[in-house]
């Protein structure tokens, strides 16, 4: 695998305003995504994770400009998309494309597949309808599904069926970036399985790059190379996807991991409880957001944000019990969850 | 052996919805047991009517288009289907109580915690005085784990976090002391850690109370984290039965095996996840053979044309599948393949 970045993100913000009163004068400001920063190589498959609320599908959307970031650079193949105008921008989201969580809500319910699936081709500049009509057939066959399922509407189709409708539509341009924002989550077990093998054969013969946003922990182990977690607009761990699951460094990565249900009665897992809910974003505590919930909790925690420093390689984590000016605690905890299982 | 009482007894069940296309059996023939004190979870993906059969327990079922058609649902002795609804409003919440998905839609937005909590209790109470309720409703809160009890009381449904909702409903239907939870995918719409707690009060709870958990879900995890015995079901039927970890050690259906292989494990990773193939049915859809046929990998003609019955494949384990119909010739080659 080449290890060439595709994608370079760095300090990506989002701050949405609140806005109150008659005036609508701003008093605050959600800060959905807060100086997050990250890589994709070409080839891999980078998980998002992490529960609602979390920034994960913001941080989604601004990489495709579907939203503009507050601050932060988004670079994509060696360009600055944060830079570009919106005519520019148009032109590079043929190389990245979208697959939805909801395939009912993202398909045109008036539309036959052929218009939604010729819809990017047209829009990208494929002027004859013979070869619309001819690549819509050979993606649909691509997808698993046939021909002659271009003539009807999303409602005459299933929701894995409609998944498969969404992916063939992400792929119609030949991108090189797939940001899928929990594309399995509404889908059945047996069909979830289906749709995420279906990426990955694709993924092999277009050679693509995906992010894969999604809150399943299994789902995100099974399909990524590397994993980055997120925690209330902040990425808190990054690593390769068998490192972070066999050696969680983050007491909420830790926690979050040991919560997922296993489904074998015989397996007995160390359990984190994890206290309360997750803090209204509008107003995160200070320091690490994380320190109101986590069990380490320390004096420096509610004064000071940890930073994302490599600790092994290829092994990010922001957490100040990991600094080494910090009391040596660590032994304690690095017995992992899962290294036993 | 399990020598606890049989609570509630669920015989034949058939609750069928008459719709302009048709009549759709929703649920089908489903017979089983729930004991004192038991968690049993029902499991299946959607449309194999694991939550009509719930609704057709509390007699919730819409009627029209929804009708429950045969069987009996005993509890404690009674047979449920066919008494007044005033007899029936009784044995809700009383009895038999319900949580659902989203607490959200469960909780009424225009009045507070406090006044939903005493009205359910004044309900079953008719003696109670108003302060009495109040005293009752804070103590439920402080019993499923909610700090703030007294505060809580007084703030509406949007001031609360989906988990806090949750564990609010829980309290609610509880507060009478109901010897059977029916509880339909109660963890589904909330966070991981979140899901965690719930899962952990409901246990808790389980073996504080006495309270038999009726647990629907359509995550194989849960079930294994909090069930003792399990239901499969697909498209209206129940396909198998048997203990938590027979199920997981040697499930014997091959749509039960289909599902337990198809979920990726967090613990290791496999390189390619199994799928069964095509897609879940729509309910009433098939109408003759055994509904899985037509995904199965195993399939002969027998049961292209009949439909199985539930063979006894030991003394607690049941699976509706030709394979383990012992008259079956040739049926032992291929039981061994599924097997192994």
């Amino acid at each position: 695998m080449t290890t060439k970045p595709l994608l370079k993100v760095k300090g990506l913000k989002k701050y949405f305003p609140v806005k109150k009163g008659l005036l609508a004068k701003t008093v605050g400001y959600v800060k959905a995504v807060d100086d997050v920063s990250f890589h994709v190589n070409e080839g891999e498959t980078l998980g998002i994770v992490g529960e609602s609320g979390c920034g994960k599908s913001t941080t989604g959307r601004m990489l495709m400009r579907l939203l503009d970031p507050t601050e932060g650079t988004v670079e994509f193949d060696g360009k600055e998309l944060t830079a570009l105008s919106s005519e520019e921008m148009r032109k590079t989201r043929r190389d990245i494309q979208m697959v939805f969580q909801d395939p009912y809500a993202s398909l045109n319910p008036r539309h036959t597949i052929e218009r939604i699936l010729s819809e990017p081709l047209l829009v990208h500049g494929v002027k004859s309808a013979k070869e619309r009509k001819e690549k819509v057939h050979q993606f649909l066959e691509i997808v698993g599904l046939s021909a002659y399922h271009a003539k009807r509407y999303p409602h005459q189709f299933s929701g894995g069926q409609r998944q498969r409708i969404g992916i063939a539509r992400a792929l119609m341009t030949n991108p090189k970036l797939i940001i899928a924002d929990e594309p399995v989550s509404a889908l059945d077990v047996s069909i979830q399985a289906q749709v995420l093998n279906l990426m990955q054969d694709l993924q092999q013969e277009f050679n693509l790059t995906y992010i894969f946003i999604a809150h399943d922990l299994g789902v995100v182990r099974h399909i990524s190379d590397r994993v980055g977690v997120m925690y209330l607009g902040k990425m808190v761990e990054v690593a390769e996807s068998e490192a972070l699951y066999a050696k969680p460094l983050h007491p909420y990565t830790q926690a979050l991991l040991s919560a997922v249900p296993v489904p074998d009665p015989n397996f007995s897992k160390e359990e984190v409880f994890l206290e309360g809910d997750m803090p209204n974003p509008a107003n995160p505590p200070t320091g690490c957001t994380f320190h109101t919930r986590c069990p380490f909790k320390m004096d420096i925690c509610s004064q000071v944000v940890p930073q994302l420093t490599e600790l092994e390689e290829g092994h990010s984590v922001a957490c100040h019990l990991y600094n080494e000016t910090s009391d040596n605690d660590i032994k304690k905890m690095e017995g992992s969850l899962y290294a036993k299982g | 052996m399990d020598n606890r009482k049989t609570i509630l007894d669920v015989k034949d069940l058939q609750t069928t919805f008459f719709t302009d296309s048709g009549e759709i059996p929703a649920v089908d023939h489903v017979s089983f047991h729930v004991k004192e004190g038991e968690v049993l979870g029902i499991v299946g993906e959607s449309g194999c009517g694991k939550s009509v059969t719930s609704l057709s327990i509390m007699g919730l079922v819409p009627n029209p288009p929804g009708k429950i058609v045969g069987g009996e649902i005993v509890f404690d002795g009674q047979n449920l289907i066919g008494v007044s609804e005033r007899k029936m409003r009784q044995v809700r919440g009383n009895d038999i109580a319900m949580i659902f998905q989203e607490p959200m839609t469960s909780l009424n937005p225009l009045f507070t915690i406090g006044n939903q909590m005493v009205e359910a209790i004044l309900i079953h109470e008719k003696k109670w005085s108003k302060k009495q309720a109040q005293e009752r409703a804070i103590e439920m809160l402080k019993l499923v784990g909610l700090a703030r009890a007294e505060d809580l009381m007084k703030e509406y449904p949007h001031q609360l976090s989906g988990g806090m909702r949750q564990r609010v409903m829980i309290a609610m239907a509880l507060v009478c002391d109901p010897k059977v939870l029916i509880a339909d995918e109660p963890t589904t719409a909330l966070d991981v850690t979140i899901q965690a707690q719930i899962l952990k009060l409901m246990k808790d709870l389980n073996v504080r109370l006495n309270t038999a958990v009726l647990l629907i879900t359509h995550d194989l995890g849960v079930v294994a984290e909090t069930c003792e015995r399990v239901i499969v079901m697909y498209s209206g039927q129940i396909i198998e039965e048997a203990p938590v970890k027979t199920i997981f050690e040697s499930p014997k259906h091959p749509y039960t095996k289909g599902l337990i292989q198809s979920v990726p494990d967090m613990r290791y990773k496999k390189d390619r996840l199994y799928s069964i193939a095509g897609n879940v049915p729509i309910p009433g859809s098939i109408k003759k053979g055994c509904r899985f046929a037509a995904r199965c990998e195993f399939a002969f003609d027998r049961c292209l044309q009949e439909n199985p019955e539930l063979y006894e494949t030991s003394d607690v384990q049941k699976t509706r599948c030709f394979l383990y119909d012992e008259n079956e010739v040739g049926a032992n080659d291929d039981k061994a393949v599924v097997e192994s």
